[in-house]
């Protein structure tokens, strides 16, 4: 209890003091992006990871707040409703909850293939409406507000990023203690119960309709948070905000953060937000690394990167987990290097320019000379990587057993 | 005081016929077991009176109600409790999980999303009395699907009666169990459904004759006696149709 409280109070403290270590433009503005995924990876956890609903069009719950969130900043701005733009990602909520209660009532009927079909084709017709219906949707320019007209919190409008962030932190904050709440509750173990095994639910009293439904409507509703956090952000949203690649974007930050734990969808989150926002700056193949890390890490951390920290719980408590740091090093440094090399050959083989420069090396696309030196490196590295596995496999399985005790 | 009463009960997939007219009266506090080789409809004739599958025609009621059309859940509410018999548990959930979402209904949580499971102390007391009934209350940090087969069926039992259900249907308790197993489980069966209705579906005839007081032979879709196990022992077109040759061949 005194350990929960403990993490608790920790996060809201990471989340509070943030911004006085890291006060640049860019990192403000790369808080809000992440505090915004933050909810909403955690909110599509709540289907894939508690539920066991896998959702390709789960961004129609936060497009959807999103929209609405802006509209409702609009209608502040012209004084039609007179409120703190403080409850916009309420409004978001509210209407992320709305549209689930609605679309969850025939969608959450059966899990599986099912499920995942339907939420694929309600993705598209709401992408497609919003290309029809423009008055509502703004068409390809999507709509945009003004959050410094609405009446002042407290004397703040909200003008400064980091204001925002400080408003953001505190949705957030809320957001992940409810969503981590909700699993502590009959319904949100239920969900849990469903996802290992309909049949049997059923002959415990409970309908697994009804039990994937209220996760189906309480992951409407925090995607519409993060939407109205999206619209208090960036004062405007377009299409793209609930189509299927936001979709699919949300999907990953969860798979790769881990889905069967609580904090998975969190670093997941933090991981693609610094992918999208830093990687970028110095790619335009960001999007490729970014798949070929969803594929790796489906087929070597099934269980994301929050499961490949969790694997080591056991050899922390035994005391032994400073016995694999050398181990991992010989391992991870060419492994580093058969990365490296691997990028720079990609990089040469995109790049349009004549020479660039690759980690303070000079490379030159159109000699002979940088490939052949990368690709040196790549075997070498890749043969000495596979030459130290063993090593990495006889420490792990060192850090992790003790005499005489088989059963864990 | 008739608990559970079938009358005419048909099932046909398709084109075949599994349950041709079945009649059944269980009475409360009975120990009621359900023979026949295989194919005979047994675990059809126990999907019909739990709610997993719909009855082609005829009735079944439960405590004087009609359930022939309900799902399972309004019927586990009811109070009738089962077990399956290929394991059917909350594979990733832990074993203490499993019997505390078992207990949740019955304790009146429902579809909750306004409790907090870890403040509820009568649930998580009658919980641990649970494990420690089936006797996992050690293991009940264990995601059940690292149990040993024999614990799963343990598991498996205990999700059934946690509830504290009138009736319980247990579908071969003992299936795949090496014989000091079965014995324990047989001991724990007794133990745990003591002063509630019992039908259970079972091969092993040593164990039927020994937890039954009354037992019903299903052959073919249909019942050909009900009866003690003294009476069924002795009646040749029982002995004919199924015992016979078990008998002799055990």
């Amino acid at each position: 209890m005194i350990q929960r409280v403990a993490i608790w109070l920790s996060y809201l403290g990471a989340l509070l003091l943030l911004p006085l270590f890291f006060d640049s433009v860019l990192a403000i503005s790369i808080f809000n992006q992440m505090a915004i995924a933050i909810v909403f990876a955690l909110s599509y956890n709540m289907l894939l990871g508690q539920g066991g609903m896998l959702s390709f069009g789960h961004a129609v719950y936060f497009g959807l707040g999103g929209f609405l969130a802006v509209h409702a900043l609009v209608m502040i701005e012209f004084e039609t409703v007179y409120f703190s733009v403080v409850l916009i990602p309420l409004v978001g909520g509210l209407i992320g909850l709305l549209a689930a209660v609605f679309i969850g009532s025939f969608s959450t009927h059966k899990a599986g293939t099912v499920f995942a079909m339907i939420s694929l084709g309600i993705g598209e017709l709401i992408a497609a409406s919003s290309l029809i219906f423009v008055g509502f949707f703004g068409g390809e320019a999507g709509v945009s507000g003004d959050r410094t007209y609405g009446p002042p919190f407290f004397g703040i409008e909200f003008l400064r990023d980091v204001e925002v962030y400080y408003l953001a932190a505190f949705w957030v904050f809320l957001a992940t203690l409810f969503m981590y709440l909700f699993t502590q509750t009959p319904a949100g173990r239920m969900a849990n119960a469903v996802r290992d095994n309909p049949e049997r639910a059923e002959f415990i009293g409970y309908s697994a309709r009804r039990v994937r439904y209220i996760s189906f409507c309480a992951a409407g509703f925090f995607a519409g948070v993060a939407g109205g956090l999206f619209a208090l952000n960036y004062e405007f949203i377009t299409e793209e905000n609930l189509n299927a690649a936001t979709s699919g974007r949300v999907l990953l930050m969860a798979y790769i953060g881990g889905l069967g734990y609580f904090i998975g969808p969190i670093i997941g989150a933090v991981i693609l937000t610094l992918m999208n926002s830093l990687l970028s700056n110095f790619t335009d193949l960001w999007m490729l690394y970014l798949g070929i890390l969803f594929v790796l890490t489906v087929l070597f951390l099934p269980r994301g990167f929050a499961g490949f920290i969790m694997m080591h719980q056991v050899a922390w408590i035994r005391g032994k987990l400073t016995t694999l740091a050398i181990p991992y090093l010989l391992t991870g440094i060419p492994a580093g290097v058969f990365a490296a090399a691997v990028i720079a050959m990609v990089e040469m083989s995109h790049s349009e320019s004549d020479a660039f420069n690759f980690l303070g090396l000079s490379l030159d696309p159109g000699g002979a000379l940088s490939w052949l030196l990368m690709l040196v490196l790549a075997s070498a590295s890749l043969f000495a990587t596979r030459s130290s596995l063993p090593q990495l496999r006889a420490a792990w399985e060192g850090a992790n057993s003790l005499p005489g005790d088989e059963t864990e | 005081m008739t608990l559970l009463s079938l009358r005419q009960v048909h099932k046909n997939f398709g084109e075949t016929a599994i349950i041709r007219g079945v009649d059944l009266n269980i009475e409360a506090g009975e120990r009621h077991a359900i023979i026949g080789p295989n194919g005979a409809g047994k675990s059809t004739l126990f999907h019909l009176i739990s709610g997993l599958h719909h009855v082609s025609s005829g009735e079944i009621r439960f405590k004087g109600e009609e359930i022939q059309d309900k799902p399972p859940y309004e019927i586990s509410r009811l109070g009738m409790a089962r077990s399956f018999q290929v394991t059917n548990i909350f594979a990733r959930l832990n074993v203490f999980e499993n019997i505390r979402c078992a207990l949740l209904w019955p304790e009146g949580l429902r579809y909750s999303f306004w409790h907090l499971l870890g403040r509820q102390d009568p649930l998580n007391e009658k919980t641990l009395a649970v494990l420690e009934q089936i006797g996992l209350a050690d293991k009940m940090h264990y995601p059940a699907g690292e149990l040993a087969y024999a614990q799963q069926r343990a598991l498996e039992l205990g999700i059934a009666i946690a509830s504290g259900a009138e009736m319980i249907l247990l579908d071969e308790p003992v299936a795949g169990m090496s014989h000091s197993e079965a014995e324990q489980a047989v001991d724990l069966i007794r133990r745990v459904t003591q002063d509630k209705t019992l039908i259970m579906v079972e091969h092993d005839m040593n164990i039927v004759f020994e937890v039954a007081d009354r037992i019903s032979v299903l052959v073919y879709g249909e019942i050909i006696a009900s009866d003690t196990p003294a009476a069924i022992r002795a009646n040749p077109k029982v002995q004919e149709a199924y015992l016979g040759e078990v008998v002799s061949g055990a």
